[in-house]
């Protein structure tokens, strides 16, 4: 069967560790993502009060954008970490 | 309303498609065998990766779509923005990095990794050919649309460059050639995107918007009338007053020197105001006219103007150059115009009133314009939940995204080139409500499609822009195209004629099927273009992404994270998805209104299903898999032996 990777790739020791880190870091992001659907959803008028200048849907939408390169960034630290100690 | 044909736009899309073919031939010789074709190499960088990861994904959708719908509709364009993005992070924390590690050429191989079952290879490549062909009829027809007014050939000459160019790409280097158009797409739209937003904010904002192309901005009239609907001011006269099918509607028609025009009216003190609207009259015979004249008689004005501007609490005509920041506070402080709209049927013809509609502009900076959520009953509720659900899931689960974790040499290029296309989309999607609403406050919206708004705010800063920005769009439709390309042929010749069948190729052969099935699949979208032709098929990526969310997503998070997953579970779990995800909008209010019905009469009320589809899918998988556990140890142990 034409199956598995294109290119061989090295065991990495640090899969579950990722895996682990990877849904916890999710869970929060969703968390914060449903928290803004439902605000929206349920009392979209909130959204209209002013925060430092901008309207509150302003606040959050550019915070859930920056929140993700965020936690991008922080996840890819700890994963190369993980990579370089487990892996070495 | 007529726009300008630009040499410079043929002349930078001529370049462009010159350019891309050129490396498409270089390429070629990466693309003789299979790792090469389907996966380029399987040794892109990640940092470009990132890129076409982006050049990928932001599609006409995205550029055209997205910037149309904040124009007219403020913050709820933008929602659109946040709910892409966020999907991202599904792929980053749970898939990049699984998919890398799983699968070869194909999002069905990773799937189907642990079992080698028939069933997974069939469901999976059926549930990738449909959404890759949803998403790619509207490339197809947008393409068409695009060449229409901007170079001023007929649509299916659009259509038909657009198919024969990507399919050239596609065909001689595959994924290694996509990934580098894709990646010169990405960065220049990311580029000029910047561009287009730095003028805007360096322009500011204006009660008077700018000179556009050398015109002034239609000073749109107020009449008045006595309680006789007696016009004071002269040389009008009235054809249809109160008591009319425009009157209902709270509108009246005049005439002054033989030009029809509807008005909409107020009443004030001892009579009435008059403001003036737009309006598109289609005839019995199929004709449109606009503003009661043809097209090229040019009566019909671009919209999109504030009413009061103000800064620091202080009433200003114009804010001068400012920062992003202060561009959206005075934004949220002042009172933009936007347009209503209402249908009157007099006779055999049909009139599109268009209204001015003055709102603060905090109000357009809040969901809530387009999305029915203010005093929203429980199923419009529960539609803009669902939609929001589907573009969370809908990322991660698209086979033209997930291939492109193939290219990469590792499961950390995978992980790092999500990261980049986070950075890279993220930024654009910024960009999108500064040139949504640039375009709302620029007084450049053809009020008739929404989806030329960024072209037309870039022809406000002169021809070289609009050049530029134009033949950006048509670099847009290629790159996502191509990428659609790859994954449709992956679909026929990887998983169905070579796994699913189980044809004997030698690895030459598994190529030139891969590059036989992309022609096939490019004829097809060249056809699909053509014949879909002037409808409006933008509810296609909608399908795609609902779809894709509710049949794959489901059978990929429980593979990874569920140890009792069957073969029989995933495919159970794509079909359900699939046939739920489609039974729901094909029933749908939206789709209701297009089968000729009114939309209260559909079966169902809401017009996104994945609240209902995702956990139909992940409830068939656990059902199924639960009945099938004995298949898993028989499995297992054939897999031993």
């Amino acid at each position: 069967m034409g199956h598995g990777p294109a290119v061989k790739l090295g065991k990495d020791e640090a899969s579950g560790y990722k895996t682990k880190l990877g849904v916890k870091m999710f869970v929060v992001y969703t968390l914060v993502y449903g928290a803004f659907v439902l605000l929206n959803a349920m009392n979209p008028k909130v959204m209209e009060a002013s925060i430092f200048g901008q309207t509150a849907a302003v606040i959050w939408g550019f915070g859930l954008i920056i929140l993700a390169l965020i936690m991008a960034l922080v996840y890819n630290r700890l994963c190369t970490k993980a990579e370089q100690q487990l892996n070495s | 309303m007529i726009y300008t044909q630009s040499p410079l736009a043929i002349g930078l899309f001529i370049f462009f498609v010159l350019f891309v073919l050129g490396l498409s031939f270089y390429l070629s010789r990466r693309a003789s065998s299979a790792e090469g074709y389907y996966a380029a190499g399987g040794n892109i960088h990640w940092a470009t990766n990132g890129i076409a990861f982006a050049g990928d994904y932001l599609s006409a959708a995205s550029f055209l779509g997205i910037c149309g719908m904040i124009a007219t509709a403020g913050y709820d364009g933008w929602m659109y923005s946040i709910g892409y993005l966020a999907g991202w992070i599904v792929a980053l924390f749970l898939v990049a990095e699984p998919m890398k590690r799983l699968g070869k050429y194909t999002f069905t191989d990773a799937l189907d990794s642990k079992f080698n079952s028939k069933s997974i290879q069939l469901m999976a490549a059926i549930s990738t050919l449909l959404v890759s062909v949803f998403y790619l009829i509207p490339q197809m027809v947008g393409a068409g649309v695009l060449v229409q007014p901007l170079l001023g050939l007929p649509h299916w000459v659009g259509v038909c460059i657009v198919g024969v160019v990507v399919t050239l790409i596609v065909a001689t280097a595959g994924m290694a050639s996509t990934t580098y158009v894709q990646f010169f797409k990405g960065g220049m739209l990311l580029i000029m995107s910047t561009v287009l937003v730095g003028l805007v904010l360096f322009r500011g904002l204006s009660t008077t918007p700018a000179d556009n192309n050398g015109t002034s901005y239609h000073d749109f009239k107020i009449l008045h009338a006595d309680s006789s609907m007696v016009i004071k001011e002269a040389g009008y006269s009235v054809i249809a007053g109160t008591n009319s099918e425009f009157g209902k509607q709270g509108f009246v028609k005049l005439t002054k020197d033989g030009l029809e025009s509807i008005w909409k009216i107020a009443e004030s003190g001892t009579g009435y105001t008059l403001e003036e609207t737009l309006f598109v009259t289609k005839m019995a015979d199929g004709t449109k006219l606009f503003n009661g004249a043809t097209a090229e008689e040019g009566k019909f004005f671009p919209i999109g103007h504030i009413k009061e501007l103000q800064i620091n609490g202080e009433e200003v005509a114009a804010t001068g150059a400012v920062g992003p920041l202060a561009f959206l506070s005075a934004i949220k402080d002042s009172t933009i115009v936007l347009w209503g709209k209402k249908y009157i049927k007099v006779g055999d013809e049909t009139t599109t009133v268009y209204y001015q509609k003055p709102t603060p502009g905090a109000r357009i900076l809040r969901p809530g314009l387009k999305f029915k959520v203010d005093n929203a009953t429980g199923v419009q509720r529960f539609n803009f939940i669902s939609l929001m659900l589907a573009l969370f899931c809908g990322t991660a689960a698209l086979p033209h995204i997930l291939i492109r974790y193939y290219t990469v040499p590792s499961q950390a290029a995978a992980r790092k080139s999500t990261i980049v296309a986070i950075a890279a989309i993220g930024f654009f999607y910024v960009l999108t409500l500064f040139m949504g609403m640039g375009a709302m406050t620029s007084g450049v919206i053809n009020i008739t499609d929404n989806n030329m708004s960024a072209p037309l705010l870039a022809l406000s800063f002169g021809f070289v822009m609009f050049s530029v920005i134009s033949s950006l769009a048509f670099a847009t439709v290629l790159g996502t195209v191509s990428g659609l390309i790859v994954a449709a042929s992956g679909a026929i010749a990887h998983d169905l004629m070579d796994n699913f069948l189980g044809m004997k190729m030698s690895d030459h052969g598994k190529v030139r099927a891969g590059k036989i099935s992309a022609v096939i699949i490019g004829c097809i979208a060249i056809y699909l273009g053509i014949v879909f032709e002037g409808m409006n098929v933008s509810f296609l990526v909608g399908w795609a992404f609902a779809v894709a969310a509710s049949a794959n997503l489901p059978a990929i998070l429980m593979l990874l994270f569920w140890k009792r997953t069957t073969a029989k579970g995933i495919a159970a779990s794509i079909f359900i998805g699939l046939t739920s995800s489609l039974g729901l909008i094909l029933v749908s209010p939206d789709m209701w209104v297009r089968y000729g019905n009114l939309p209260s009469e559909a079966p169902v009320q809401f017009n996104s299903p994945a609240l209902i589809s995702i956990p139909l899918s992940f409830l068939a998988l656990v059902i199924v898999s639960m009945m099938t556990q004995k298949d898993v140890i028989i499995g297992h142990g054939t897999e031993v032996a």
